[in-house]
């Protein structure tokens, strides 16, 4: 079995695989929200890792930098938004984004 | 096959497992659970890409504290799993055409990146001083300004966080320990000025309250 060296094409359509399946889980899960919190981690995830696979086939440490801000700004996202999800239980005892209609939006 | 392509391909293939339970296994804590398996197998590609620094940091802040997080609020909330699976399968087919499409324009956006094989050979000298050294340097010289700024949005979104979950508990009965520090003693005591009491061994219980009355006098 031979697959030949790895190059960046493997890295990136692994990256793409990732975006693609929690896009699709975004889709099936609309429903629970604390699902649509996690699968947007899996987006965040997958633009991390095309972001360090470009850094290092480039020879750019410019990448790596930037993954770090958004390791900083996903941590600061998912603390608020699980701090909001939280008050929201407290208020309408439910999660379902179904039934969060008072906007009637 | 090498032994980096090998591990490629495996930790890629768990990753991609683990990434696919998280978005249909039945119980959020298991999905949870999943999340924690794929940031583990990412973090070791990332260290095939010889990103070490990130992918411990990768490690310690989603697996030690975001997963960690989601694993405590997940638990503290009382979910009713069965209400978010009925018509589960039924987004499939859109959901799936949506997700070839996105990976399509990916495709299509990042073609450049695919004609891409080979690694550029590292500066010898900078490769001696190691990724965590190398993106130290960059962090603290380059990209200072911004790093404060993330500082900042960190601290904004601990005190936003606390802010929005703090609440004042009313059935709940706890001290206050500056009115316990500001009570003074005219507050707490209260000296009564009174006749003395006194002891007779013998007295006679006929009429108890009249010799009292003698004595005072």
């Amino acid at each position: 079995m031979s697959f030949g060296p790895i190059t960046l094409g493997h890295y990136l359509s692994l990256g793409g695989m990732l975006f693609a399946l929690s896009v699709i889980g975004i889709y099936m899960n609309r429903r629970n929200l604390i699902v649509l919190l996690m699968a947007i981690e899996l987006m965040l995830l997958a633009v991390n890792l095309n972001f360090v696979a470009f850094s290092h086939y480039l020879g750019d440490l410019g990448g790596q930098v930037f993954v770090f801000f958004i390791l900083t700004v996903a941590a600061a996202e998912s603390a608020i938004g699980l701090a909001i999800l939280v008050v929201l239980f407290r208020n309408r005892s439910t999660i379902n984004v179904e039934e969060l209609d008072t906007l009637k939006g | 096959m090498t032994t980096t392509g090998a591990l490629f391909y495996f930790f890629a293939a768990v990753l991609l497992f683990a990434a696919f339970r998280v978005i249909t296994s039945r119980s959020t804590v298991h999905a949870a659970l999943y999340l924690v398996l794929a940031f583990a197998n990412a973090s070791v590609i990332w260290m095939l890409l010889n990103a070490e620094f990130l992918a411990i940091a990768l490690v310690l802040v989603y697996v030690g504290a975001v997963m960690v997080l989601f694993l405590f609020v997940v638990m503290m909330l009382d979910l009713n799993s069965d209400d978010f699976r009925d018509g589960f399968w039924k987004h499939l087919p859109l959901a799936g055409l949506i997700g070839a499409v996105i990976a399509l324009e990916m495709a299509l956006v990042l073609m450049g990146g695919f004609r891409l094989t080979d690694v550029p050979a590292p500066d010898p000298q900078l490769a001696k001083l190691g990724n965590t050294h190398l993106l130290g340097v960059e962090i603290y010289t380059k990209y200072l300004y911004p790093v404060q700024l993330a500082a900042v949005l960190l601290l904004v979104a601990i005190i936003a966080a606390i802010a929005l979950t703090l609440r004042k508990r009313k059935d709940t009965r706890a001290q206050d320990p500056s009115q316990q520090v500001l009570a003074k003693k005219a507050d707490r005591l209260r000296v009564v000025k009174m006749d003395p009491v006194l002891d007779r061994p013998s007295a006679p219980p006929a009429a108890p309250a009249a010799p009292a009355g003698g004595d005072k006098k």
